[in-house]
């Protein structure tokens, strides 16, 4: 089963990820991230006092604003927004800062695929270094499958567009600190297996949905090692081939 | 929630409707643990379902799809247009999901509904990935004219899984479909052929006459799931929704092929045992909404 992709990686090589934390001066924290020539900025700022309308106030309130590189913000990045705000919701511990309102900005600087995990990465980097109490950090990736039912990981544009059908898979990152046996199991699972987000397009069997996700947790373990990596090291670029 | 043991004794003093507004979770938690909703529904159980087709006179194709009270009203209107140059044989489908302030308390006048761009994003998605319109079949005369179909869902009701209902209105629109007759005059345009041309026999042949229904293949069918613990709740209504937060949205199709599986965050992470539950919940939906379909269809053709 060779396949030929366009850049020479194999199927299941990520594009190296490159991230700088702290970018922006004025914002409370922000992050780059690219993959390959998809590159995302991110900026936080919050908690600022008071949330929105229709938005619990006994808990902290999460505000997605996407830019988009050219253009008007349409349904696709209104789709966005809201995938990435309940993703957001999901990993944050909400109930630190009552009453508050945290603003992460997307900005696409380029997409060249993957462009929604790149943000939900660039997102979470973001969050870190803006000190925002979160229960673990989310690890997304993207899955493609090809009309043959081989999986291609982290595809760029074009081999999006050639595809039959292709998922985006958010998984948690893996607990270091020292557990007892087992208890880290939920329901016979790791609990890094447990999906947070998962969005797909196109039509495939079930058991191709579940080797996906077989593939993109095997890859998120990469990933999950590279953000965890982040905060450790001064500001400034930081690359590392996965 | 500050004081769970609280509640734990409030609950044998207080009256019932005050102890769901004030523990919105525990009462649902404690139905759950007796295998029941507070609707007197088992927890895998749908609301029932009831499609009415032809509810627009005026459209070329509408249907009114009822979950348990959240209302969908789908309507298609046909329109002419010249087919772009990269795909000159296709024709083309525009969906749009409107939330009027009739149907829910949160959506206020003057200011759109936050969910309503994404619901139909995300029926948009599902529509055309899941291959049931073959948009060939839209083609009129190559590289010339083609069908445009306007497909507007407005929400009458929103009692949860708006998606599902969407999605099933979507779907009984387009089977009910009837596209209009046209002809090419002279000048080699596409006009309209009304009813007393038809009768007339003018010389001009309509365009698409035997062409006056759209083959549906692999029909999409939707199911909303809550997860909360080790719960699964099939389609939520509003209030379920709001106080747990954790919903997948399976799409299959007649064949099934998973066309989509939805997960937007939410607290509760989906281990491969739960989302094969949800699968298998899925499957069986699909067969109940199918014959729902059918029978709606049938229906139809009796009158």
């Amino acid at each position: 089963m060779e396949i030929d992709r366009a850049d020479g990686r194999n199927p299941n090589q990520l594009r190296p990820p490159a991230c700088s934390l702290n970018v922006l001066h004025r914002a409370h924290g922000s992050a780059s991230w690219s993959q390959g020539d998809t590159k995302v900025l991110a900026a936080v700022y919050g908690p600022k006092a008071g949330t929105k309308k229709n938005e619990n106030p006994e808990k902290a309130c999460i505000e997605v604003i996407w830019k988009p590189k050219t253009g008007q913000i349409g349904k696709a990045e209104k789709e966005f927004e809201m995938i990435l705000k309940r993703t957001l919701q999901s990993i944050c511990i909400l109930t630190i800062n009552p009453n508050t309102t945290t603003s992460i900005i997307i900005q696409v600087v380029h997409d060249d695929g993957a462009l929604l995990p790149c943000a939900i990465n660039a997102a979470c980097a973001a969050l870190v270094d803006a000190g925002i109490p979160m229960k673990h950090l989310a690890v997304a990736i993207c899955c493609c499958l090809a009309e043959s039912g081989y999986v291609l990981l982290d595809p760029t544009k074009l081999e999006e567009q050639k595809m039959k059908a292709f998922a985006y898979l958010v998984f948690p990152n893996s607990i270091l600190s020292v557990l007892p046996e087992g208890s880290s199991l939920v329901q016979g699972e790791p609990m890094d297996h447990g999906i947070i987000t998962s969005v797909t397009h196109g039509a495939m069997s079930v058991d191709d949905y579940f080797h996906c996700l077989e593939r993109g947790r095997a890859a998120s373990a990469k990933l999950s090692d590279f953000l965890r990596s982040l905060p450790s090291q001064l500001p400034g670029d930081i690359s590392k081939a996965v | 929630m500050g004081l769970p043991n609280a509640s734990e004794d409030l609950s044998a003093e207080m009256e019932v409707d005050a102890f769901r507004r004030l523990f919105p979770l525990r009462y649902f938690e404690r139905h759950l643990s007796e295998s029941i909703r507070p609707d007197a529904r088992p927890l895998g159980r749908a609301r029932d379902t009831t499609i009415s087709l032809g509810a627009v006179a005026s459209a070329d194709g509408s249907a009114l799809a009822k979950i348990g009270s959240t209302t969908m009203l789908a309507a298609i209107k046909m329109e002419v247009m010249t087919p772009s140059l990269e795909s000159p044989d296709e024709g083309c489908v525009s969906i749009d999901f409107h939330m009027p302030p009739i149907c829910s308390p949160i959506v206020r006048p003057g200011r759109p509904a936050e969910a309503a761009p994404v619901v139909a994003k995300q029926l948009s998605d599902t529509i055309l990935s899941s291959g049931m319109i073959n948009l060939k079949e839209l083609s009129l005369v190559s590289g010339k004219a083609a069908w445009m179909a306007y497909l507007d869902i407005y929400c009458l009701d929103a009692d949860g899984a708006l998606f599902d209902a969407a999605l099933l209105s979507a779907v009984a629109a387009f089977s009910h479909l009837q596209i209009p007759v046209v002809s090419l005059d002279y000048d080699g345009k596409i006009v309209m052929v009304t009813e007393e041309q038809k009768e007339e026999n003018l010389e001009n042949q309509p365009v698409n006459k035997d062409k006056r229904k759209l083959t549906l293949s692999s029909i999409p069918f939707s199911l909303t799931c809550i997860l909360h613990k080790n719960y699964i709740l099939a389609d939520p209504t509003a209030e379920e929704e709001s106080i747990m937060e954790t919903l997948v949205t399976l799409v299959l199709d007649s064949s099934c092929q998973l066309v989509s599986l939805y997960k937007p965050g939410g607290p509760v992470l989906a281990y491969t045992s739960a989302v094969q539950d949800c699968i298998a919940l899925t499957r069986q939906r699909v067969k109940e909404l199918q014959d729902i379909l059918d029978e709606a269809i049938s229906g139809m053709e009796i009158d």
